[in-house]
């Protein structure tokens, strides 16, 4: 029973890491107050799951799934068994998701500067301050 | 050339928005004039594509069109069926009509970013296109972010909190996409395919799975943030109110409506309607909470001073109107929700317009600073305020009234009689929150004030054709949409109806 559990962790362990930093980004973008922080809690968090993917293709003893054609005809080369080639897909997809990321942190640090120069500060307390000021005037008026 | 088109209809449209969002800061660069009528007769032609797709769909039944002529699942596929051939279609006409109303507004608003903002407004609509007609789950997480980046560019153009509004969407939104990301990656590693059909036909043999289980609650949770159901919302109202008028008039119609959509493919297409309803309570947890979405709404409406942020919370509660017709998951109540998604989109728009013809010509759309002036002042827009308005609260005629009347149909037929009253109470809320301007500017008599000198004639002054016409036509949409249910829900909302429901 404790082996079996203890193989269950052990054996999925790329899983609870994953795991780990999911919830390290998520307590990031929703706990800390400062929006660089923020965002730092939001790139962990797409990093994860772009390992939670990699995992997800990984095997032991996995190789290339690439054919040489010259390979093919010389006699003394063992090929790989297609069995052991890793699914390249996950990857791919992962290149996009990357390229997504990249996008949104670049748009996130756009607004961030842009928040900076209206209201000189990131922190979330001082900012929602400042705008429920603004609020007020805009209703006094 | 016409077979060639024809044939490729289904992808002409994510097709033409994409090139078109290239073309306009290309084209645009020397001449800024020339970003409006750009993304205008782009939005026509691709109109036009939708309305042929319709068609299309209506005679000939769904369309799988083959991107690059890979066979699924390898390949991309493209569904056309009624129900994505409808949901683009009413994006594609409310964004229309939003876009001949931006000419002015834009101009006004955002005279020196005017071309990246129709870039943007361009990219969105490629996005949520996308999104509604692509039947590969990765690729509809691609369309998803390429749709909700532009989001954030619109909303942070606005007001001066803005930029805040629209970075919290951005938390929120990364959150959702993420989760829905990962739900994909465990129905991939469980089913070792991204193409929804063949998910759907590969499920049965994996369906004890937990990791299937999990994947589902990810993908809900996800577009549950993405539609902002209850209590999913918070980023909804802030992004609303602080965004120009034309974003707020193009993403409130359209935005929660794709997310809704991918809600009701996922849990219905892909997953079935079985073990969406049968293993999980989530079809229960989701018309509760979306009930819980529309006294919420109605009554946070209700104490809101601004009309965009009324409209904003309103927006939550019409979306529990379309999650509680998921959520109970039977034909009727289905039909009511997809019949929604038309009205709603219609309605929002026009009230946006409306109020954006509000700070347009009073400069502010404050309820509480609305008098009878407006009436004299712009009589169109008020006729058309109120139209909606009544649709909202759900008259007869107006179209409003029947999808409330599909869904209490839906509700019986669960036997839910606690969502019938809450249908009800919902509508009591939002008539007070209409009458609210409505006896303002129609009702209340002059009272004198001292010390100010009576306006006695208020000049009319009504904004031009281009801002009039097509907050006009989206109100008329209500009258004959109302008038001709029976027609839209047998010629084509019934052909949605997902089989086993």
């Amino acid at each position: 029973m404790l082996k079996s559990t203890l193989d269950f962790i052990l054996g999925h362990y790329a899983y609870w890491f994953t795991f780990i930093l999911l919830v390290i980004g998520l307590y990031g973008m929703m706990m800390k107050k400062n929006l660089v922080q923020k965002l730092i809690g939001m790139t962990i968090f797409q990093v994860s799951v772009i390992i939670f993917y990699i995992a997800g293709a990984s095997k032991w003893g996995g190789t290339v799934p690439v054919i040489e054609e010259s390979l093919l005809h010389a006699a003394h080369v063992q090929l790989p068994d297609p069995a052991h080639y890793i699914n390249p897909l996950p990857h791919t997809l992962m290149l996009t998701a990357i390229v997504v990321g990249v996008a949104t942190t670049g748009v996130a640090f756009a607004l961030v500067i842009s928040i900076y120069k209206r209201y000189k500060t990131l922190n979330e307390d001082a900012l929602l301050k400042k705008m429920r000021e603004d609020k007020n005037d805009d209703l006094t008026d | 050339m016409m077979t060639l088109l024809i044939d490729n209809s289904p992808v002409l449209i994510p097709l033409i928005f994409l090139a078109t969002a290239l073309l306009i800061p290309v084209v645009a660069a020397k001449r800024k004039t020339l970003a409006w009528p750009l993304a205008f007769w782009a939005t026509i032609a691709v109109v036009a594509v939708s309305i042929f797709n319709v068609r299309r769909v209506i005679c000939d039944g769904p369309v799988h069109y083959r991107l690059g002529n890979w066979a699924p699942p390898i390949g991309i596929e493209y569904v056309l069926d009624h129900l994505s051939a409808f949901v683009i279609l009413v994006i594609n006409s409310v964004a229309l009509l939003v876009l001949l109303h931006a000419k002015k507004v834009v101009a006004r608003e955002l005279p020196h970013k005017r071309v990246p903002y129709y870039a943007a407004v361009i990219l969105m609509l490629c996005g949520f296109n996308g999104i509604v007609i692509t039947g590969d789950l990765f690729n509809l997480y691609v369309f998803l972010e390429i749709s909700a980046l532009s989001l954030y560019g619109l909303i942070a153009a606005g007001e001066k909190q803005s930029p805040v509004a629209a970075f919290r969407y951005l938390i929120m939104g990364t959150i959702a996409a993420s989760f829905y990301l990962l739900g994909v990656g465990f129905l991939y590693m469980e089913t070792g395919s991204l193409n929804m059909a063949d998910v759907k036909a590969i499920l049965p043999t994996v369906i004890d799975q937990p990791a299937i289980l999990v994947a589902l609650v990810l993908m809900v949770l996800g577009m549950g943030i993405k539609m902002a159901l209850f209590p999913m919302h918070g980023w909804l109202p802030d992004a609303y109110t602080y965004a120009p008028t034309t974003s707020s008039a193009i993403i409130a119609p359209t935005g929660t409506k794709v997310g809704a959509y991918v809600m009701l493919r996922v849990m219905f297409f892909v997953f079935g309607v079985n073990f969406v309803s049968k293993t999980l309570p989530l079809t229960q947890i989701i018309s509760w909470l979306s009930a819980i979405a529309i006294i919420y709404g109605s009554v946070l409406a209700i104490a809101q001073k601004e009309m965009k942020r009324m409209l904003a919370y309103s927006s939550v509660a019409q979306i529990g109107y379309i999650g509680l017709g998921i959520g109970l998951a039977n034909p009727m109540a289905l039909i009511g929700a997809l019949f929604h998604v038309l009205n709603h989109a219609f309605m929002k728009a026009c009230l946006f317009l409306v109020a954006g013809n509000f700070r347009y010509k009073l400069g502010h759309s404050n309820v509480s600073r609305l008098t009878d002036a407006v009436r004299k002042k712009m009589p169109w827009t008020m006729a058309a305020f109120t139209v909606a308005a009544l649709s909202m609260v759900g008259l007869p005629p107006l179209s409003g009234f029947f999808s409330k009347l599909f869904l209490i149909l839906g509700a019986y037929e669960n036997s839910a009689w606690y969502f019938i009253v809450i249908i009800f109470i919902s509508s009591l809320l939002n008539a007070v929150y209409f009458f609210r301007i409505l006896e303002k500017v129609y009702m209340r008599p002059r009272i004198p004030v001292p010390g100010q000198e009576e306006e006695t004639d208020v000049k009319r002054d009504e904004v031009s054709a281009s801002m009039l016409l097509p907050t006009l036509i989206l109100a008329a949409g209500l009258i004959i949409f109302g008038i001709l249910n029976a027609f839209i829900v047998k010629g084509i909302i019934n052909f949605m109806i997902p089989a086993g429901m």
